[in-house]
Parts: C-alpha cells; structure tokens; sequence
C-alpha cells in the first residue's frame, strides 16, 4: 500500500490490537497461574495472579494421583499410530486420483469430497454398531483402523501436489521399464515431503485433540487417552483446579510448540484448503 | 453392422486394452480409500436410515416401527428446545465471529509492526485441544472465582453467572469461542494479501476513501473467502459437541443443550439408537438445506474470471 496511514488511526489500530491480544492471552496465563496454586489458592477472593509459592509439585502429583503418564503414552500411541496409518494410505490413494487417469475417477472423487462435510454424526451410530459387533468397542482398533483407509483431508492435499508434478517424469520412467508402484514410491512420494508434513501435521493435532471417537470407544480406564482422562478428572473431581490446569498445559505444550515450529506450514495449510476448496 | 456396435456402446466393452490396465490400477491405488468408503461411509449411512424407522438398542435386534421416531421427535419439547439452542448459537455466533476475525485480519494486514508477532498470538488459541479449552473458559469464567467477574468488580459491576446461568450461558459459550476465531482469521489474511494492490492503487486515482475503498474493491474480493467461513462456520456449529459437553453438559436447565450433543445422549447414554438415527437424518437435511441455502443466495459472491 502506498498511502501513509495516518497517526491517529495508527495509535487506533494498536490499541484494538493490544486490547485484542491480552484477550486472547490472559486465558493462557490464568491457566499456568492456575496451575501453580494450591487447592486452598484456587479459591482465593480476589484470585491471586502470581500464587507464592509457586506450587510446582502440582506436575508431580499429576503423575502420582492419576495416571497421567498413561494416558500420555496411550495418547501417543494412538496418535503416532494414526498418522503413519492415515499418512500412507492417503499418500496411495492421492496417486490413483492424480497420477493415473481412468474412467468414473472425477465421480469417485467428488464422492471423496462430499464425504468431508457429511455430518458424521450420520455415520457414527451404524459405525459404533459394526465395531461392537466386531467386539473392537473398549480396544484402540475402532481409533486406529480407519485410518489406513484415508482421510480425505489428505487425499484432496496430496492430490494438489502430485497434480503439480510434471508428467514427463513419469513418461520417462515408463519408458526406463519403471512401474506404476515404482514411479509412486522412489519418484513422485520423494518430492511430496512439504505436502506429507502438511498433511501429518493437521492430522497429528486431530488425532491428539479428539475428543468424540476416544469417548465412545474407550470404556477401560487403562486405555484413556489424555483428552478422556482429563475430562474424567474434572467429572470426579470437581474443585481439583490446579491438576487439571497443569494437565491442560501438558496437553496443549505438543501441539503449540509443534505450532512454533511449523507456523509457515501451518498457515500455509489453512488458507490453501480455503482458496482451493 | 454388428461388429460396429460394440464401439459405440459406452461401458467397459469400449475401452482399449490401455485404458482397461490403466482403470484396474487406478482402482488398486485408490482400494484403501474405496474399501473405507464403502464399509465407514456408504453403509453407515443406509444403515442409519435403516436404524431411524426401527426400535433399537443394540442388544436386541431393529424393531420396525415406521416413522415413529420421526413423529415423536416432533413432539418431543427437548428436541425443540435443542434445535432453539443450537439456531440460537449458529444465528449468533457465526455472524459475530466472522466479523471479529475479519475485523482482526484487517488491521494485522495494515502496515503495523510486530505484524507476526500478533498473528501468532491470535492464532494461537485456535490450536489448543478442544478439551483444554473448555476447562479453562469453565474456570476462567466462574462466577466467584474467575478473573472475568473480578475484572468486572473493578468497575462496581456484579458479573452475571455465565455457564451457570441460564440466561448467559449461550452468551458464554460464544464469547469462549471467539478465543478460536484464529483459523478464519488467517484465512482471511490470506485473502486480503492475495488483493492486487493495483486495485487499490485505481481506487485512490479516483478519489475513494476508506469506506468506499472497503466496500468497493476489499469486499468483492473477500467474498469468496467470507464464504468459505461462513459454510465452515454452519458445518461446525451443527456439529459443535466437544466443548459444549466440557463446559456446561447441556445444563443449567438444558439451555446448552445443543442438537449433537442430545444426539449423543440418546444413543450412547439412553441407547435410543434409533432415535438418535433419526436425529442425524434430520441434522443431515438441516444441513443440506442451510448450505444449499447459502449457494442459492450467494450472488453476492465474487469470483475472478479463471485462465
């Protein structure tokens, strides 16, 4: 822009900003004040912002008075299992709607795009039924499994990509006697990687974070996942504010710090299946 | 005559022995996806249909009983209340907060310094697990112990209830969500950046000011963005559950009880599957029609002549 914005809209637009700002990060900071107090400190009229002492042992009782550690490594179980699972499975399925071209595949993929806005909820019944029948209700499978059949979040991203790719690479390996599976695996999958961390970045945050499949198919407590036992701590322990706060922050530090990391990727991801879509 | 038939026949007997090789390996790349689609989407979805006419709660078999469930969900006062709420939070929430975050994308894409800065803290929140969140607006927003009513004391007000009162607890839930308006926001920044500047250059060659330039070039061509988080932002708010089942449960007084989350209640704490099945038909045609809805109405819906 060329126009010189003037003062007193500057001095405006920084205000809306700041004001803008400490509202989004006064929550996160009564979250790890929250989590520094004693139960006693949660309670205190007016709330005290800086509990002293800071009661860091909170984390370690987090670890001795439910098993948080548990839920963590079933978390990162389900999670890691997951993306590997979604990320492969998408990564061949993008090729057959890309990089091959065969009758009835625009139709197959507009059903692949009418599947991300069908309401699951339409879904989920029928789904709960067959995995209770298949007695997987109460195990990881009804999480897991899915996920080796795609998601079309994927697909749709990594459709983009191969499409981009010049044909004549493929071409020319065909004619070096190279096979369909061979041009996927050694040509086309090597230069996706930007698009492969795209997509195994949004999937990993939605595998983390979910909340519905977790509740629906994980009945033993042993199996919880973070986002059941911390919803389990609040429902039995109503005032335990200082442990479910710290128990927030632990859930949340994944997910921000990969977010630091891969910002670019991040936004990136957003608003391309915004102006594609 | 006869031999010439065959070729002009649509269907697999027109294909040469190249298309044909390429359509079972095009088949074979996409059989993941296809055999999920089949088994997790194509028969769900019938067999949801199915489930909406019976009686059925899992341990013993369907029951048909017609359009039963459809006629009692009519006349079912929680339902109604259910589809006021969530009309309530959609009719409410989605306008605001398409324009706070409009609001907020625009003055981010002004020449302001720490640009990034602000942008990664407002984008921020939206990241957060959905389970943490809630916790912490539950207790951010405790009418006797949470900063907001203290804030709000600083000036003599006494601060309404929140989620604990029926009468705010909508209110609530939409100021909560607002602390996630990150995504839109960002797609709209991306939006605005993709604004040739030449437009805005020709607007100010003819004497345009802020507002004319907002309304004439910025506007237009937003709108293709603004509606893309506007069917975003109907899609979820039919869908929201998460939250809502952390923060409130439904309550007080059922006046957060929103359709996804009675939805759940009856089938997975009532085990009226069928019920619950004719609830999602009824949410699927809800849907269908606000989004067709949307299409219809979207005239106002700029779009760039494509090469």
């Amino acid at each position: 822009m060329t126009r010189a914005i003037r003062p007193w809209r500057s001095a405006l637009t920084y205000l809306v900003l700041v004001v803008g700002a400490l509202f989004f990060l006064t929550p996160f900071a009564w979250m790890i004040s929250t989590s520094l107090k004693t139960d006693a400190q949660v309670f205190a009229i007016p709330p005290e912002w800086l509990p002293t002492p800071a009661m860091w042992s909170n984390y370690l009782r987090l670890m001795t008075e439910i098993p948080f550690l548990r839920y963590l490594g079933n978390t990162v179980f389900v999670t890691l299992t997951s993306v590997a699972f979604y990320l492969a499975s998408s990564a061949v399925v993008a090729y057959g709607f890309s990089r091959i071209r065969w009758p009835g595949r625009e139709a197959l993929f507009y059903c692949l795009l009418a599947t991300m806005v069908l309401p699951p909820q339409v879904t989920l019944i029928p789904q709960f039924v067959l995995f209770q029948k298949l007695g997987w209700v109460g195990t990881f499978l009804p999480l897991i499994v899915p996920a080796l059949t795609g998601s079309a979040f994927a697909v749709f991203l990594l459709r983009q990509f191969y499409s981009a790719i010049p044909s004549d690479i493929s071409d020319s390996a065909r004619i070096d006697g190279a096979n369909e599976w061979q041009i996927f695996s050694r040509i086309v999958l090597p230069l996706s990687r930007p698009a492969l961390a795209t997509a195994s970045l949004f999937i990993f945050i939605w595998t983390w974070t979910d909340f519905l499949n977790p509740l629906i198919y994980l009945t033993d407590d042993r199996l919880y996942t973070l986002a059941i036992g911390l919803q389990q701590l609040a429902s039995t322990r109503a005032a335990a504010w200082p442990l479910l706060m710290a128990g927030s922050l632990l859930m949340s530090l994944p997910v921000v710090v990969l977010f630091f990391f891969a910002q670019k990727t991040f936004i990136a991801g957003v608003s391309t299946a915004a102006v594609k879509g | 005559m006869a031999a010439a038939r065959p070729r002009q026949r649509p269907g697999r007997a027109a294909l040469t022995p190249r298309q044909r090789r390429d359509l079972w390996l095009g088949l074979a790349f996409v059989s993941p996806w296809l055999v999920g689609f089949l088994v997790f989407t194509v028969y769900p979805v019938l067999a949801s249909l199915f489930f909406s006419f019976t009686d059925y709660n899992v341990v013993s078999a369907p029951r048909w009983i017609g359009t039963r469930n459809y006629a009692d969900l009519f006349s079912d006062p929680l339902f109604g209340k259910t589809l006021y709420n969530t009309l309530y939070l959609a009719l409410l929430g989605i306008p605001f907060s398409l324009l706070v975050s409009l609001l907020i994308a625009m003055l981010l894409n002004q020449r302001v310094r720490f640009q990034g800065v602000f942008r990664t803290l407002y984008f921020l929140p939206s990241v957060v697990p959905a389970v943490a969140a809630a916790l912490l607006w539950r207790w951010f927003l405790n009418p006797d112990y949470g900063p907001v009513n203290e804030f709000l004391w600083q000036f003599g007000i006494n601060g309404p209830g929140w989620l604990a009162d029926p009468a705010w607890s909508k209110p609530a839930l939409i100021l909560a969500g607002l602390w996630g308006v990150g995504g839109s926001m960002v797609i709209y920044l991306a939006g605005l950046q993709n604004v040739p500047v030449a437009l805005y250059e020709a607007a100010d060659l003819d004497g345009a000011g802020s507002w004319q330039r907002f309304r004439y070039v910025t506007l237009p061509m937003l709108s293709p963005v603004i509606l893309f988080n506007l069917i975003m932002g109907i899609i979820t708010s039919f869908q929201a559950f998460t939250n809502i089942y952390i923060m409130t449960g439904g309550g007080p007084s059922n006046s957060t009880l929103v359709y996804a989350l009675y939805l759940y209640q009856n089938a997975f704490q009532f085990f009226r599957m069928g019920y619950a099945s004719a609830m999602a038909w009824v949410l699927l045609v809800i849907t269908t029609a606000a989004l067709a809805l949307v299409f219809r109405t979207s005239g106002w819906v700029y779009y760039e002549a494509r090469e």
